[in-house]
């Protein structure tokens, strides 16, 4: 393939390494330092997508991060795919496969293209209105509607990519490197300031690289020159750090950005092995300075869509920086000097000019003049109101504007070209400083938003607070830079400076055609095919706010977020509505500026690294006995221990069985533990726990409740006294953090007169759980000097003891109802702990069991678990717990709740047993529970919590909470589920050994 | 994110706290002579205002200090933290 656009005057193309790379299955050649636009441009390759809605063939249009339809889909069909690339963005590699998007079965011959056909039918807020209505068709038209939309395809592989993220403090950060921001740079850097630098683009300079054009000068050189040495110089500082291909994503409060910095994605695949390939920079900064540039506007005018159609500084960037000729014949369109500036660089290099239209009646500037004595026609107050070609302009068509701009006058004119450039002035890129809550005002000289008001030390300097022209620039950018960082003096003070630049436009938001209105089509958002006559529909049913406006015509709600069109649809509204632009304001600018991989967002946070895990001391033996694990909080918990290809069910019935009749064993390490010291702690858990704590001797271990200040059950475990002003208490698993935070928060701000100290030792010690009528003999075998009886080591009491001469703490406390014991060893010992309970329990078939049995067991005593039978509506009363609240107590957490109106009522959920008719019939958790399931609509008066099959009683047995159910006992009730409804009868909520003999057997 | 000062640590990141609502709503001393609109008074009305705001705040994944702040609710600017138990300052 000949690159035949190709000029021979780049200085940033490297032509002496050439590289292959695919589009659309076809193999073309482009040099180092291309971006695939430029490289397909270059090829003479201007169709390269369809659009959204329309199926219009689209071309590359700008050579920026703002392209709204150049978006491709790059290694299609790899695990690296990824789709809605930018191709002005993508530097070319060797091995780069690109394809088009949205298109099918391809973007020569697309399908969907029918739909530029039947886009009378298609207008602003068509699926909502069609497809929405009846409701119960939608499953049908989405099928339709999700394929013939869409852009790009996501990968169907795990990434293999490597991300990372990175914290950076600066003391300046600066964003954007166009000219204002090498010398913010520069001078924060050389007044002893840690200095951060980030630009989008591989290559530093802005516009300014390649302005070198004889008509301005800094210094009597080029700017390019001067620019260019400027880079040199700030490169060798030595607290500044450079980092190109990086675009800031997000502005949010305190000087808080995230930006991604691409590391790898330009490289040859064969050189990216092993090397992270983006990084999410999260910057806090001391000073921000926002010099991000402007971005062209088009201009809105019949069929300005065409690929072909280029913004004309897209153009010269194109010619200067990458040296490519982007048409043979170009015609350029402005409002504006800008599309003067392409014609200069285009007459420098000798690309032909057909003409140039220019909707100002009378430009008069040095560099119009210039242009015009080189044989150019220029078409004074003309606009184009029509263009034809459809894979590619191939004409214009031009006429008189009247004087008020609001008709065509006159004959058409037809040029043929093969590209037009348009300029219509320029925005500034205030993305970023809205973002971070600054507020804009409208200057209505230029119609531009402008930052106004800054929320942070920041300010915004060059075109993107509205400085357009060198010269305004080179003189405004010195003081501004004195200003904020405070100092007296920069190199920049006394710049010469020469330029002709001329800042005159005349603006006209939509540009009239001789066709009527209704049959034009002069897009306003590229990506999302949504046209001025959208807008003024939207406006014409009645839509006023422009964040409405956005939504039902979709205007700046693509991929690029309409970073080209969103002024122009403001505009338009404004003209339409009758009302100014800055009273109208802009529609919120969110980020990210650029979409960001999800890879870049997740980092190393993947896999396993996804989110912190707790392992006990015991996990290896749990993984070496083959245990299946359930996550409890951010604990591995060991759930069952399957043998012989048992499922869970079976190899919960036997763990069952096996702790009730002979000996049981938990791994319990993960219970919270939270150690309590001081002068008042009995006091204090007086004060959090329902019931009372200051009779408690030392020794002993109580059950405790503990309400939120609402009454309602918050989490539950039991404390040991292990001396006067000493207690341990322990918390469910996953409430230990919630429950320190508060009782600290009690502590430190309602009861800052109490001595009590809290510690967490959840980590510092395992527990293992010897549950069973043989627990006691195994726990004699490991400690033969201690004194089990139960005079000695009752219920409920704790004992210090040693195992091998390493100290532990021993409860006899029981979760199962079974004689049993909590034994506590410090943390490193409890692996060794857990063997030697296994190996003393041999002969009593000792069998460990997980936590699906513990929940087991503990529901055939009717023990709740807060969290599964509760659910922070439930009061101790609801909870049938009444004898755990304590009548003498003055006060204590929830206490004043628990007889409010609400909380006294007597149709409050309450917990109950509930019994199958079919002791076989196990229920499932959350099924609802009713007392008629034939009165509709169906009154619901409660729902499983637990359910279970006892292996113990042979039945099925749950916890449900049903309204008014404590005075329901024995009462039937029903358990509707999709294809029957099972009877159940509602029972005491402990089904297993109510008289407590298991405990001490 | 805001960059909160806490009394105890100096400036910290905000992913290192926890809010804990509205400030110097103290628990009542004697809970049982209150009518029920007395306490659900305290329990649940809180104002939530746009503007100045007085809220409580833990450095959780710090010292574990819990402190007030006076934040401006609509531009998110930190006037002033305190100590528990300290007046709060007028700003
Ligand atoms: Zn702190």
């Amino acid at each position: 393939m000949s690159t035949n656009s190709r000029l021979k005057t780049s200085k940033f193309i490297d032509e002496t390494s050439r590289i292959s790379f695919k589009f659309n299955n076809k193999t073309y050649y482009g040099f180092k330092g291309d971006t695939l636009a430029s490289a397909l441009l270059a090829n003479d390759v201007h169709l390269v997508g369809r659009s959204f809605k329309y199926h219009r063939p689209r071309g590359i249009m700008t050579a920026g991060s703002e392209e709204p339809n150049a978006i491709v889909q790059i290694n299609d069909g790899t695990a690296v795919t990824e789709p809605n690339v930018r191709a002005t963005e993508v530097e070319i590699y060797e091995g780069l496969e690109a394809s088009s998007q949205n298109c099918w079965p391809s973007v020569n011959f697309d399908i969907g293209g029918i739909n530029n056909l039947l886009s009378p039918l298609l207008p602003a807020g068509f699926y909502y209105k069609t497809f929405m209505w009846p409701a119960s068709f939608w499953e049908k038209y989405e099928y339709f509607i999700r394929k013939s939309a869409g852009l790009g395809k996501s990968p169907t592989q795990p990434d293999p990519d490597i991300y990372e993220h990175q914290y950076i403090h600066c003391d300046v950060l600066v964003i954007g490197a166009g000219i204002s921001g090498i010398m913010a740079a520069k001078t924060a850097a050389k007044n002893g300031l840690k200095t951060l630098l980030v630009d989008e683009k591989p290559i530093l300079g802005g516009n300014t690289i390649y302005k070198d054009n004889e008509d301005t000068s800094i210094n009597n050189q080029t700017p390019s020159k001067w620019i260019s040495d400027q880079i040199n110089e700030l490169e060798k500082l030595d607290n500044l750090e450079i980092k190109k291909r990086t675009s800031v994503a997000a502005y949010h409060g305190y000087n808080y950005l995230l930006a991604r910095e691409n590391l790898t994605d330009h490289l040859p695949i064969h050189e990216r092995k092993n090397k992270i390939r983006q990084r999410l920079l999260k910057i806090r900064a001391k000073k921000v300075i926002t010099s991000t540039g402007a971005l062209e506007r088009p201009l809105v005018f019949n069929n300005n869509d065409r690929p072909g159609i280029l913004l004309a500084s897209a153009l010269k960037r194109y010619s200067d920086l990458f040296g490519v000729a982007c048409g043979k014949k170009n015609v350029l369109f402005t409002n504006n000097d800008s599309a003067y500036e392409t014609a200069l660089s285009f007459i420098n290099k000798g690309i032909k000019i057909e003409a140039i239209i220019d909707i100002r009646e009378n430009p008069n500037s040095k560099l119009v003049k210039k242009i015009e004595e080189n044989q150019i026609k220029i078409f004074k107050g003309y606009t184009v109101v029509d263009t034809s070609g459809y894979k590619r302009i191939n004409k214009v068509s031009i006429m008189q504007l009247s004087k008020d701009g609001q008709k065509v006058v006159g004959n058409k004119i037809e040029i043929p070209c093969d590209c037009l450039g348009m300029s219509g002035g320029w925005t500034p890129a205030v993305h970023l400083f809205t973002q971070s809550g600054g507020k804009l005002s409208f200057r209505e000289e230029d119609q531009v938003f402008i930052p106004k008001i800054y929320t942070s030390k920041q300010i915004s300097l060059g075109s993107c607070n509205g400085d357009f022209s060198l010269d305004s620039i080179i003189k405004n950018i010195p003081g501004q830079l004195k200003q904020f960082f405070e100092i007296n003096s920069t190199e920049f003070d006394n710049l010469d400076i020469e330029s002709n630049e001329d800042l005159s436009k005349r603006n006209i938001w939509l540009l009239p055609s001789d066709k009527i209105f209704g049959k034009t089509k002069p897009f306003v958002d590229y990506q999302n095919d949504a046209t001025a006559k959208d807008i003024k529909l939207a406006l014409r049913e009645g839509f006023r706010s422009i964040e409405h406006v956005k939504r039902y015509t979709t205007t700046g709600m693509g991929t690029d977020q309409g970073k080209l069109g969103n002024m122009h649809a403001l505009g338009i509204i404004a003209d339409t509505a009758g009302v100014k632009m800055g009273e109208l304001g802009t529609t919120t600018f969110r980020p990210p500026y650029t979409p960001l991989t999800f890879g870049t967002i997740v980092g190393r946070n993947v896999g396993e690294y996804f989110d912190i895990f707790r392992k006990t001391p015991m996990h290896d033996w749990h993984e070496q006995n083959k245990a299946e694990f359930e996550n409890v909080g951010q604990w591995k918990r060991a759930w069952y221990y399957p043998k012989n290809n048992e499922n869970m069910h079976q190899a919960v019935q036997r763990e069952s069985k096996a702790a009730r009749d002979s000996a049981g064993i938990l791994d319990a390490s993960t219970l919270g533990k939270i150690d309590i010291q001081g002068t008042d702690a009995s006091e204090f858990l007086n004060r959090v726990y329902t019931n009372a704590w200051s009779k408690l001797a030392i020794g002993k271990c109580r059950y405790g409740l503990m309400l939120n200040e609402d009454g309602m059950v918050y989490d539950d475990g039991v404390t040991t006294r292990l001396d006067e002003n000493h207690y341990i208490m322990t918390t469910t698993t996953g409430g230990a953090a919630n429950v320190l935070g508060k009782l600290e928060d009690y502590l430190q701000t309602e009861w800052p007169e109490l001595d009590v100290y809290l510690t967490s030792v959840t980590d510092h010690y395992a527990t293992a759980s010897v549950c069973g009528p043989n627990s006691k003999k195994i726990l004699q075998k490991i400690i033969p000097d201690l004194d089990l009886s139960d005079d000695n080591f009752p219920h409920m009491s704790f004992k210090n003891a040693k195992i091998d001469g390493v100290k532990c703490r021993i409860m006899r406390i029981s979760f199962t109802g079974e004689h049993s014991y909590e034994i506590n060893i410090p943390a490193s010992y409890g692996k060794s702990l857990w063997e030697k309970c296994m190996e003393a329990g041999k002969e009593y078939n000792i069998t460990p069991y997980g936590t699906e049995t513990m929940h087991l067991l503990r529901a055939e005593k009717g023990f709740i678990i807060v969290g599964q039978d509760t659910d922070a509506t439930l009061t101790p009363i609801d909870l049938q717990m009444d004898w755990i609240v304590s009548k003498k107590k003055y006060d204590f957490i929830g206490k004043r709740s628990l007889y409010r109106s609400d909380t006294i009522k007597e149709d409050r959920k309450q917990l109950v047993g509930l019994l199958t008719d079919d002791p076989n019939e196990v229920l499932e958790e959350g099924a609802q529970i009713v007392a008629d399931a034939n009165k509709k609509p169906i009154e619901m008066l409660g729902h499983v919590t637990s359910s279970y099959y006892s292996p113990n009683l042979n039945k099925s047995i749950a916890l449900g909470v049903v309204r008014g159910g404590k005075k329901m006992l024995g009462q039937k009730l029903i358990i509707p589920m999709e294809n029957k409804n099972i009877n159940v009868t509602v029972s005491d909520p402990v089904f297993l050994d109510k008289e407590n003999k298991r405990l001490n057997a | 994110m805001f960059v909160i000062s806490c009394p105890y640590c100096g400036e910290r990141e905000q992913s290192e706290f926890k809010a804990g609502g509205e400030a110097h709503i103290e628990r009542p001393k004697q809970p049982t002579e209150l009518s029920d609109d007395e306490w659900a008074e305290y329990l649940f009305m809180r104002k939530n205002i746009k503007g100045i705001q007085y809220e409580r705040w833990n450095h959780a994944h710090g010292c574990r200090k819990w402190f007030n702040m006076v934040r401006d609710t609509s531009n998110d600017e930190i006037k002033a933290v305190y100590k528990m138990g300290e007046k709060p300052p007028s700003v």
